[in-house]
């Protein structure tokens, strides 16, 4: 059938972690930006609601199974919250998930039960390289096969939390196709280098970090001899990205609402006014539009139907929707939207960044 | 309750069976039907006769049933907890056979012989008996149609400037509707090509707006309505479209909707339950607006495949081509318009009130199949230009969508008022 009601489960997940967005991300996120870092509390309480460990197998000390449909219900909330302290919190995921998703046994068993621990754990991802125009299935990191071993050499940027990470997941082209490979920070040739200032999400710290020549052991290369399906691991991010699109885009909309019916022009609320009311109409439409293609893409993916295209479809949908929804909600506003006492106008510039974050956001 | 995806197995089943249809005689005969205006398509509408009259019978008896068991005659009553847990489907398994038919031939599709938009009207808001009488004709015999007339000359967003009139005759026990009414669709197959009928919206009280306004009857072949005109139009032109005069044209006491006695115009369900109509209408509309623009993207794409264009659901979009690129967003913007009518719809199903996700659904549909059927033509070139292929026809049929049953501006409009908590005054 076709329904679009959640299991009391996911809205009782839901409800926490809006609980939490409201709470903790709002009364966080502006504070979080302009310093450019994220609360150590905000962090710790967000680890502790415990929605990485809910998507690894119970064998490796998680509780649960992995369903991209109910992330997706709760990156909804997180992205309303705030998408920078959020994607701050979520960026051991860009490590764990791809383990849960292509490791091999010992992988996963290596691995896997840091992340279901108390501590915030230690470890990210690096897939994006500083060009003006990126593929992640055309890198320019290089991995080479020598006996025993792989060596790796390139550049990333927006690699998250990298200054304290104790292990990268790199992603470099091997014989034309995306390979992941496990990289401890200690390992010679790893060099994090400056932070690069995003135009937005600030809450989170991005590094460029240099792979100089650094070698692993073969037995590093995610997946072992199978290796990983990029496309496969780009849906679930699509999927989760969309998701978080959406949440932030609903901020927007929702603060657009709220301040065109209080502020008063020519007499009356602007909200009165059919161009300030259609823009709001519009917004609104768009947005369910875009939850409702990632509810889809989700359903299939844990349906383990081939869900890429319309993962693809979505995270498309959700970059351009995205960035009107929030460029809309600083119209509303008019000049006080420009003003940082708003959010909108960070919201505008997270609202860009989705379409630079393929691979960046897995949930 | 879960959040799920899947088409029930019967739907399927069906979809099938109407894809068939749409392939075989729809579209053979699209071409021809288009341009001649007003040729009938005969060959489809006997063929989808006996299904018509099964499905009418079988809404027709269950609002029945409905209102022996006491329970609320409206489209989407909830089930009764003795009633079997199923989910009622009728709603989502018509949208899935509208999209079929339209991806089939919209025009065409629109001269299905049924109760339409009049069935809906006397299912809103007719008594028990009104739909015994009014109904069951649609169950037996010969083909028939029905229609619905709210527009006028000087009346149509604002549906509460209707100018026609109904007063009552004490004497004779009778309505006389006066007045002039245009777009009627179906308006002459109802009533001069069949044994059909029309509801035709009068005031009553012209000092009472919206609450004058009530719904009327007029059966096949009654004295005083006069066919005037057939419109020739931009697109949809299987589809009749008709004007007509209402010269003293006389309605029994009872052809007024609603409960009986409500004679000079007391309080029915009239307007409120009109505008309730729409709540399963608009997803109608809207999913017959899918399937021309997926007849048009799928057209588009497969013929650009031949040319070297395949789609690109892996790169970056930097990547595509600016024709893949649009290939993508057609693509998009049909799965979101077919996602929020597939809600609008279930929410019917399951009796919710589903006022804001029919107006959404409408405004999306009425927008993106606009856009992409404009493209389609675009994209396919000086062949896709001419009509020598079906795009565009497409592109004229698409149109209509974001014109009726609400404009694209009057359905943006009930949107934008519910999410604000507006009434129609706060926001005009
Ligand atoms: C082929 C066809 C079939 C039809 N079938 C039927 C039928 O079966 N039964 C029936 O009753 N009617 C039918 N109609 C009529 C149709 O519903 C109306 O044409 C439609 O509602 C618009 O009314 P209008 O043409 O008078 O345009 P107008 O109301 O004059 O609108 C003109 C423009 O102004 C905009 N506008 C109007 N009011 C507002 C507002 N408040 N805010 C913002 N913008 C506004 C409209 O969106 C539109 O863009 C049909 C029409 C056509 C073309």
């Amino acid at each position: 059938m076709y329904s679009f009601d959640m299991t009391s489960e996911q809205k009782m997940l839901v409800d926490t972690v809006h609980r939490y967005a409201e709470k903790m991300l709002r009364a966080a996120y502006r504070e979080a930006e302009e310093s450019a870092a994220a609360p150590a509390g905000t962090i710790r309480t967000g680890w502790e609601l415990g929605l990485l460990p809910a998507g690894i197998d119970a064998e490796y000390g998680g509780y649960g199974e992995y369903s991209a449909l109910t992330s997706a219900l709760y990156l909804e909330e997180l992205g309303w919250g705030d998408v920078g302290i959020s994607l701050h919190l979520l960026s051991p995921n860009l490590f764990a998930l791809p383990v849960a998703l292509f490791g091999d046994n010992e992988q996963k068993a290596a691995w896997l039960p840091r992340f279901t621990e108390a501590d915030f754990p230690k470890a990210t991802a690096a897939l994006v390289e500083p060009v003006y125009q990126f593929d992640p299935n055309a890198l320019a990191t290089t991995a080479e096969r020598e006996g025993d071993s792989y060596t790796i050499q390139g550049v990333k940027i927006y690699v998250p939390l990298a200054q304290n990470a104790e292990v990268f997941l790199v992603y470099a082209q091997e014989k034309n196709r995306t390979q992941a490979f496990i990289v401890p920070a200690e390992t010679p040739g790893v060099q994090v280098a400056e932070r690069v200032v995003m135009m937005g999400a600030h809450a989170l710290p991005v590094y460029t970090v240099n792979f100089n020549g650094v070698t692993v052991p073969a037995g590093n290369r995610l997946g072992g001899a199978r290796g990983i399906r990029m496309n496969r691991l780009l849906t679930v991010s699509r999927i989760s990205a969309a998701a978080l699109a959406v949440g932030q885009a609903r901020a927007a909309y929702e603060y657009a609402v709220k301040y065109a019916k209080e502020r008063e022009a020519f007499g009356e609320p602007i909200a009165h006014r059919q161009s300030i009311a259609f823009m709001l109409a519009n917004m609104a439409i768009e947005i369910e539009g875009v939850r409702l293609q990632v509810w889809e893409a989700a359903w299939r993916y844990d349906n383990r139907e081939d869900a890429s295209k319309l993962a693809m479809l979505a995270k498309q949908a959700a970059d351009k929707m995205v960035l009107e929804v929030t460029d809309n909600a600083v119209q509303v506003l008019g000049g006080h939207g420009y003003i940082r006492e708003h959010p909108v106008e960070l919201w505008l510039r997270n609202g860009r960044g989705f379409a630079m974050w393929d691979g960046l956001i897995i949930g | 309750m879960t959040i799920e995806f899947k088409t029930p197995d019967e739907i399927e089943k069906q979809l099938h069976q109407v894809q068939i249809v749409a392939e075989n005689v729809m579209r053979p005969e699209s071409r021809m039907l288009d341009d001649s205006e007003h040729a009938r398509p005969l060959n489809f509408v006997h063929m989808m006769w006996p299904q018509m009259r099964e499905m009418e019978r079988a809404n027709l008896e269950a609002s029945l049933r409905r209102a022996r068991n006491g329970s609320d005659s409206d489209n989407g009553a909830k089930p009764k907890s003795d009633e079997p847990k199923k989910p009622r489907t009728a709603n989502l398994s018509l949208v899935h056979m509208i999209e079929m038919l339209s991806w089939g031939d919209a025009g065409v599709y629109l001269c299905i012989p049924s109760s339409a938009l009049a069935g809906a009207a006397i299912q809103a808001v007719g008594t028990p008996e009104q739909k015994e009488r009014f109904l069951r004709r649609f169950t037996e015999g010969e083909p028939k149609w029905g229609a619905m007339a709210m527009t006028e000359p000087q009346a149509g967003s604002d549906t509460s400037n209707i100018q026609t009139s109904a007063v009552f005759d004490e004497e004779t026990n009778e309505w006389v509707l006066n007045g002039q009414k245009i777009f009627c669709t179906g308006g002459k197959l109802a009533y001069a090509e069949s044994d059909g009928l029309i509801v035709v919206w009068a005031t009553v009280d012209k000092s009472a707006g919206r609450a004058g306004m009530k719904p009327f009857v007029v059966e096949a072949g009654t004295p005083g309505l006069k066919i005037v005109k057939v419109e020739d139009k931009l697109g949809i032109r299987a589809s009749d479209t008709a004007s007509f005069v209402l010269d003293n044209c006389r309605v029994p006491a009872d052809n007024l909707l609603g409960e009986s006695g409500a004679k000079s115009g007391g309080e029915t369900k009239g307007f409120k339950g009109a505008m309730r109509t729409f709540d399963a209408t608009r997803p109608i509309v809207a999913a017959s607006a899918i399937g021309i623009g997926r007849a048009a993207f799928e057209f588009a794409r497969d013929t650009l495949a031949k040319q070297g264009v395949r789609m690109d659901y892996e790169s970056p979009r930097w990547k595509l081509t600016t024709v893949q690129a649009d290939l993508l967003d057609m693509e998009i913007q049909l799965c979101q318009a077919w996602l929020l009518t597939v809600k609008a719809t279930a929410m019917l199903d399951s009796g919710d009130d589903n006022k804001l996700m029919a107006s959404m659904c409408k405004v999306k549909a009425g927008k993106a199949v606009t856009v992409i059927t404009q493209k389609a033509v675009e994209l396919l070139g000086p062949l896709g230009y001419s009509t020598q292929t079906l795009a565009e026809k497409w592109m004229r049929d698409a149109k209509i969508n974001d014109i009726y049953e609400g404009t694209g501006q009057i359905n943006t409009l009930i949107v934008a008022r519910e999410i604000l908590g507006y009434t129609r005054k706060e926001l005009k």
